[in-house]
């Protein structure tokens, strides 16, 4: 069929680890609009959900490090950490081994993307299934954008990676949802962690909502890290989901500063849009 | 100074059982299989979360190994700022960039 839904979601690992730690009311909003968004893909019926994650080590590392991979597994595992740590039990959750083939050889016509049948989900993939596919029936296709150990791969290249994903969606007779999960600004696992820069948030997701791709891509890294910590390099995945939404405005179901998680914690729905006319996109990009 | 090797032990160590159970069985064994040096070997036998921040251990692999170890957050958290009182500002990795933008 085709893309039919996207969003994006943080995936603090506090979300759920140190749930007993936060501002009840803050925690129950919070976990209020995961709900919402769970609701939202359900009702759209997907065959499989794509997360674009950037992970954290638990499974690339600096020897050899994929800017971009997507899991082709029948099956994956999760999560590495201590199942107590981050209050979610081990398990093993659902591929589609076919149909990331599929994506894969179709992204592959525009952006070099590294494939693996292995694949251990962290707190970063484990943190929106833990919400939003709480049975752990929905096949999910797991994709990782490099964002934790730099060289980092270039915004402009994560918005092309988010177009050229759309266009694979759009080939593929199953129903696709598509979720990016990481930042705003923070700090995680320093002794910074709890900092947030509101201001520096609200101007992010202000450009994310209404898809304005310039202002998008303008960010250096530089600025980022410094503004937005190295937390702040997982905005890559947000503009690859911003990329396979372009045209398209989304709604920002919540942001909520929570120290104790460690991020502005954040939910947000992008309208899909007619299908985008992605192959001129491409030749004209 | 091999933060790579370092870095690469705790990698292992945080994703894999086979490992872990090394780590608990045959520590020495597995310290011996990476380039390490003394004080480095030492921070890793010790569990010194504020010693290995300070030599650079990325975050996001020293959280996972702070889990696995069994440290609460706030334990952690007060390990990497011990560590700085101790050992001076971070040495390598991406957090020296923090340190120049505080001074
Ligand atoms: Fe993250």
């Amino acid at each position: 069929m085709s893309l039919v839904f996207a969003g994006v979601c943080s995936h603090a690992p506090g979300i759920t680890g140190r749930a007993k730690l936060a501002d009840p009311k803050l925690r129950d909003d919070l976990y209020a609009s995961y709900d919402r968004m769970r609701e939202r893909i359900e009702a759209t019926k997907p065959d499989a959900l794509i997360v674009v994650a950037a992970e954290h080590f638990a499974n690339f590392f600096m020897n050899n490090m994929p800017a971009y991979c997507m899991g082709m597994a029948e099956q994956y595992e999760g999560p590495i950490e201590d199942e107590d740590w981050l209050a979610i039990k081990r398990r093993t959750v659902p591929g589609n081994p076919g149909l990331s083939q599929r994506l894969i050889r179709s992204v592959m016509e525009d952006t070099d993307l590294a494939y693996a049948e292995e694949w251990k989900f962290d707190h970063g993939i484990m943190v929106p299934l833990n919400f939003l596919t709480p049975r752990y029936d929905l096949p999910v296709i797991p994709v990782n954008i490099n964002c934790q150990g730099p060289p980092l791969t270039p915004l402009h290249r994560a918005w092309r990676f988010g177009r050229a994903l759309r266009r694979a969606c759009d080939e593929q007779p199953e129903r696709i949802a598509l979720i990016g999960t990481g930042g705003v600004s923070h700090w995680p696992a320093t002794p910074d962690s709890g900092v947030i820069n509101e201001a520096w948030d609200h101007e992010f997701l202000d450009r994310f909502i209404n898809n304005r791709k310039d202002a998008l891509l303008s960010y250096t890294d530089e600025e980022t890290f410094r503004d937005a910590g190295q937390g702040g390099f997982e905005i890559r995945t947000f503009i690859t989901v911003a990329g396979a939404t372009e045209g398209s405005i989304g709604e920002l179901l919540i942001y909520a500063p929570i120290p104790i998680f460690a991020v502005g914690c954040t939910v947000a729905i992008m309208n899909i849009g007619e299908r985008p006319a992605t192959e001129a996109l491409l030749e004209t990009a | 100074m091999s933060l790579y090797y370092v870095q690469k032990l705790l990698y292992q160590l945080n994703r894999d059982s086979h490992t872990q159970q090394r780590y608990r069985e045959d520590f020495e064994g597995l310290l011996a299989e990476y380039e390490l040096d003394d004080e480095e070997r030492d921070a890793l036998r010790d569990g010194d979360i504020g010693l290995l921040y300070v030599m650079g251990v990325n975050g996001q692999i020293l959280m996972h190994y702070s889990a696995l170890i069994g440290q609460e957050w706030h334990e952690y958290i007060e390990a990497m700022k011990d560590g700085v009182k101790q050992h001076g500002p971070v040495r390598g990795g991406l957090y020296t960039l923090l340190e120049e933008r505080d001074q």
